[in-house]
């Protein structure tokens, strides 16, 4: 085995064979091998965030984010295991006790990935002692409105604006459990920037933050992406067409 | 107000990536950080305003709604509470009559909580508009509220509130060697770039923030990356709850630091160090100011340093805000250039892509001073010390329960049980090896040893005897941890919530065994899933308590096995639908 690795480098998925290119994360390198790893913030169009830890997997015998986690020949990782999805379900649990999550009023049920991950996590509650946090709703925009209360801070929406749109609509502001999404306006309403409907920012949330507005349930719940088919096959089968 | 803020701008070169330095200035000025002011810095730096709100409401010394004229924040570390900071801060609130973080009326004073503020050898301890007054007590507690009243200036405040003490209770290898200024730079140059570096790669000297990393093997890896610049950031954010051995070598050895700082700028080819010194020490900026002139003056930094042609080094002073995730390595990092202190993803690793993406040694303030004396003194001087894997010595901030708080040099492998014989502690229960994050040792455990093979340290050293409450001091603990999150990850953004909000539950006689189950979950995912040391061992000491004092644990919980169900808890959504929060919408005076 070399340090360097070659083209036909493979590390070890769960006991199957998985080829990756050089500077191919795990996590890249598994989804592009049809293998699905649960995630929230990696977003194949940028750069690894390794914030939400959804990820995680053990390499090696040591856990880590696999979307920040490079590739290497020979690495053993292990995913599909108990303990691992264990560790996944606590940290959804997590997301669902700092947020406001009411599913089955929500307008991306069926659409949300954070819903998505939990059904394929087997998260049936939240489990821990929700925080209720006080996140008022933005409806200035005229298009768009922005529900905080399922904000996952995975900046996408951040990055997104900042990188694609070159508009840094978005940033966090605060720290710890007080850390919150905010807008670049003097006046923290969203009507003030320069937000565009068609900007790249409005399609990223994973959750059900950035909604256009007037367009609530135009597909009704029950026909939406995860009713139809599970996460894992819908991001295999994205990546794919990517 | 606008104008100002141009000129300061303009001081700092207009360079968005003093941010966090501008910030510092425009709070010492107006006091907070007011919307206006935020679009403002934003147009002068080129930088959105988001941005510049984001890193504005990261720091905890930063203010984004108003605050009293003077804001006065109480150090919160357990050894300050210990020797009774809340009575003292319960008093200064009713002289005000407001409540904690509340803002008087008159706009005068607000009084706040701050993490270990680093004067736990003189606690309890306080910050008044960032300064620091140390040996609180009724008697100056009752002086500082006459001055706030009389609306007198801190700047004009008599001397000696703000005295600092001394208290340097035992010397070893590196605090009783004696340095010539510029012996250790001689020395270096004299070997070479790379002798120096294989020096100190041969003393076998580990790094004292924390992580014990190998300091040659740092250097060498940051010599042999490419890059256009080097650096070397000098670790002087000392955020860890207890200790405040770093604050000592910052004042009467600080001419070894920066040599240090000098002989690893040369062994790595950088030309430029930073101090990233905690605000909270503020107090020793002066000294260290008019230290580096006086080093320029002497040609112990600038260019040609020593008469060597290429040896061109100085060093620029950087100040926290509040923030003890900024002690993390690259959080610093992100700090220095002016950002949210957001640990970054590794790798790649500071040492090839550090500060400005560039090969950067990050080392702790005692690592430089070993180095300083390694270079003049050799390896061997510095090996013949200590243990076989932890070479040399250790400096201890020793606080709590004991006759003789101050600093301890011992070399490496010194049991546990001679330091508290040295510091005259008796009837100990306990003692809190490295900090919060570090490890909970008992009565049983004395005779450990500290070295990085068996009970490692950072250098707190926090006593607690037997009349202490242990669950008291993890619910401290809990607190820290849950105010100093960065909150980039899950596990420890709502992690630390969870366990603080758990272990309250246990501490007030509320818990179950479920509970304690629910904690060891907690700690069992922080220290698998987190993404930076503070995730890592935010639930070590927890763990330690649940281990080592079970007994205190089972004493208080309520039922052993029956799941308690928190009714005055579950009816929070009611009372902030119904906007009252009164004691009538409580089911106990105790609230959430
Ligand atoms: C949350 C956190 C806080 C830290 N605080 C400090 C600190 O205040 N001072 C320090 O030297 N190292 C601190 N460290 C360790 C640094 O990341 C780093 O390992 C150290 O500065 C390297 O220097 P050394 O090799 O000389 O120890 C901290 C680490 C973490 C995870
Ligand atoms: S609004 Fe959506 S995209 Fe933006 S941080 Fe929150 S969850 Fe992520
Ligand atoms: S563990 Fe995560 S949330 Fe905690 S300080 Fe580190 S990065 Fe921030
Ligand atoms: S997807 Fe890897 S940390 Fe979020
Ligand atoms: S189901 Fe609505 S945000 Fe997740």
């Amino acid at each position: 085995m070399t340090d360097t690795p070659e083209a036909d480098a493979t590390f070890q998925l769960d006991g199957h064979d998985v080829p990756f290119e050089p500077g191919q994360t795990i996590l890249q390198a598994a989804l592009a091998a049809g293998k699905y790893i649960p995630y929230l913030c990696f977003h194949r169009e940028f750069h690894p965030h390794g914030s939400c830890k959804v990820c995680t997997v053990k390499v090696n015998g040591r856990t880590g984010a696999s979307c920040t986690t490079p590739a290497r020949p020979g690495d053993v990782v292990e995913s599909e295991t108990e303990e691992i999805r264990d560790l996944r379900r606590h940290l959804v649990q997590f997301l669902f006790t700092e947020g406001n999550h009411f599913c089955p009023s929500c307008e991306q049920s069926g659409n949300c990935t954070l819903q998505a991950v939990g059904y394929d996590l087997g998260v049936t509650t939240g489990h821990y002692v929700p925080l209720f946090p006080n996140r008022p709703l933005d409806a200035s925009h005229p298009e768009v409105l922005l529900d905080f209360n399922r904000c996952i801070l995975c900046e996408l929406c951040v990055r997104a604006s900042t990188l694609v749109d070159h508009k840094s609509v978005f940033a966090l502001s605060g720290r710890g459990i007080d850390k919150h999404l905010v807008v670049n306006a003097e006046s923290g309403r969203l009507a003030d920037t320069n937000l565009a409907v068609d900007d790249k920012a409005m399609s990223v949330c994973p959750v059900g933050v950035i909604q256009r507005k007037r367009r609530g349930f135009l597909v009704p719940i029950g026909k939406r992406t995860y009713d139809e088919r599970p996460i894992r096959e819908v991001a295999v089968d994205r990546e794919k067409e990517a | 107000m606008n104008h100002d803020l141009t000129a300061l701008v303009g001081r700092h070169g207009g360079d968005g990536s003093r941010l966090v330095q501008i910030l510092r200035e425009v709070m010492a000025v107006e006091g907070w950080i007011s919307p206006p002011t935020i679009t403002e810095l934003a147009r002068l730096l080129h930088l959105s305003r988001a941005h510049v709100e984001g890193v504005a409401g990261f720091y905890a010394f930063f203010a984004t709604t108003p605050h009293g004229r003077f804001r006065v924040l109480f150090s919160d570390n357990v050894t300050d509470v210990m020797a009774g900071s809340h009575e003292l801060r319960k008093r200064m609130l009713d002289s005000f009559r407001i409540e904690l973080g509340e803002v008087s009326r008159d706009g005068l004073v607000s009084v706040g909580a701050t993490s270990c503020t680093g004067l736990c050898d003189q606690g309890p301890a306080l910050l008044v508009n960032g300064h620091a007054i140390a040996r609180l007590t009724p008697a100056r507690i009752g002086a500082i509220t006459s001055l706030i009243r009389a609306g007198s200036p801190v700047e004009q405040w008599p001397d000696n509130l703000f005295t600092i003490d001394h208290h340097v209770e035992r010397k070893d290898l590196l605090l009783g060697t004696e340095l010539a200024p510029g012996a250790g730079i001689d020395a270096a140059s004299g070997r070479g770039r790379a002798g120096t570096v294989a020096e100190i790669e041969a003393s076998l000297l580990r790094g004292r923030g924390g992580a014990g990393f190998s300091t040659g093997a740092k250097w060498k890896a940051c010599a042999a990356a490419p890059g256009e610049q080097r650096y070397v950031v000098c670790n002087a954010d000392e955020g860890e709850p207890g200790t405040f051995k770093d604050r000592e070598l910052l004042r009467e050895w600080a001419p070894l630091v920066v040599e240090g700082m000098t002989v690893a700028g040369w062994a790595v080819g950088a030309h430029k160090g930073l101090i990233y010194l905690r605000g909270e020490y503020l107090f020793l900026l002066p000294a260290l100011e008019a230290l580096l002139e006086e080093r320029r003056r002497a040609g112990l930094l600038g260019a040609g340093i020593r008469g060597v042609p290429g040896f061109d080094f100085d060093v620029e002073i950087h100040l926290g805000a509040g923030a003890y995730v900024c002690g993390e390595e690259s959080a610093l990092l992100e700090s220095l250039e002016g950002k949210r202190g957001i640990p970054r993803n590794r790798p790649p690793y500071p040492v090839t892509h550090g500060y400005r993406q560039q090969p950067t040694v990050v080392n702790n303030v005692e690592t430089l001073v070993a180095a300083a004396l390694i270079a003049a003194r050799g390896a061997d001087w510095f090996r013949a010390v200590g243990t076989p894997k932890s070479a040399g010595t250790k400096i201890h901030s020793v606080s709590g329960d004991v006759a003789r708080p101050g600093i301890y040099e011992f070399p490496f492998g010194t049991s546990i049980r001679t330091l508290l014989t040295a510091a005259g502690a008796t009837k100990t229960q306990a003692v809190m090896v490295g900090g919060p994050s570090g490890v909970l040792v008992s009565a049983s455990e004395f005779d450990r040893r500290v070295a990085f093979e068996d009970v490692p340290s950072a250098g707190a050293f926090m006593v607690f005897d037997d009349s202490r409450d242990v669950l008291s001091v993890l619910d401290n603990f809990a607190h820290f941890f849950a105010h100093e999150s960065c909150g980039f990850c899950t596990p420890c953004r709502v992690g630390t919530t969870v366990q603080r909000q758990i272990l309250g539950r246990v501490v007030a006689g509320k818990g179950s065994r479920r509970d304690v189950d629910e904690l060891l979950q907690v700690s069992r995912l922080l220290k698998a899933t987190s993404h930076c040391g503070l995730g890592h061992t935010a639930g070590n000491a927890v763990l330690d308590g649940l281990t080592k004092f079970r007994p205190a644990f089972d004493r208080r919980l309520s039922s052993l096995d029956v799941p308690t169900f928190d009714l005055d808890a579950a009816l929070a959504p009611a009372r902030e639908a119904t906007a009252r929060d009164d004691a009538g919408a409580h089911l106990d005076e105790e609230g959430p």
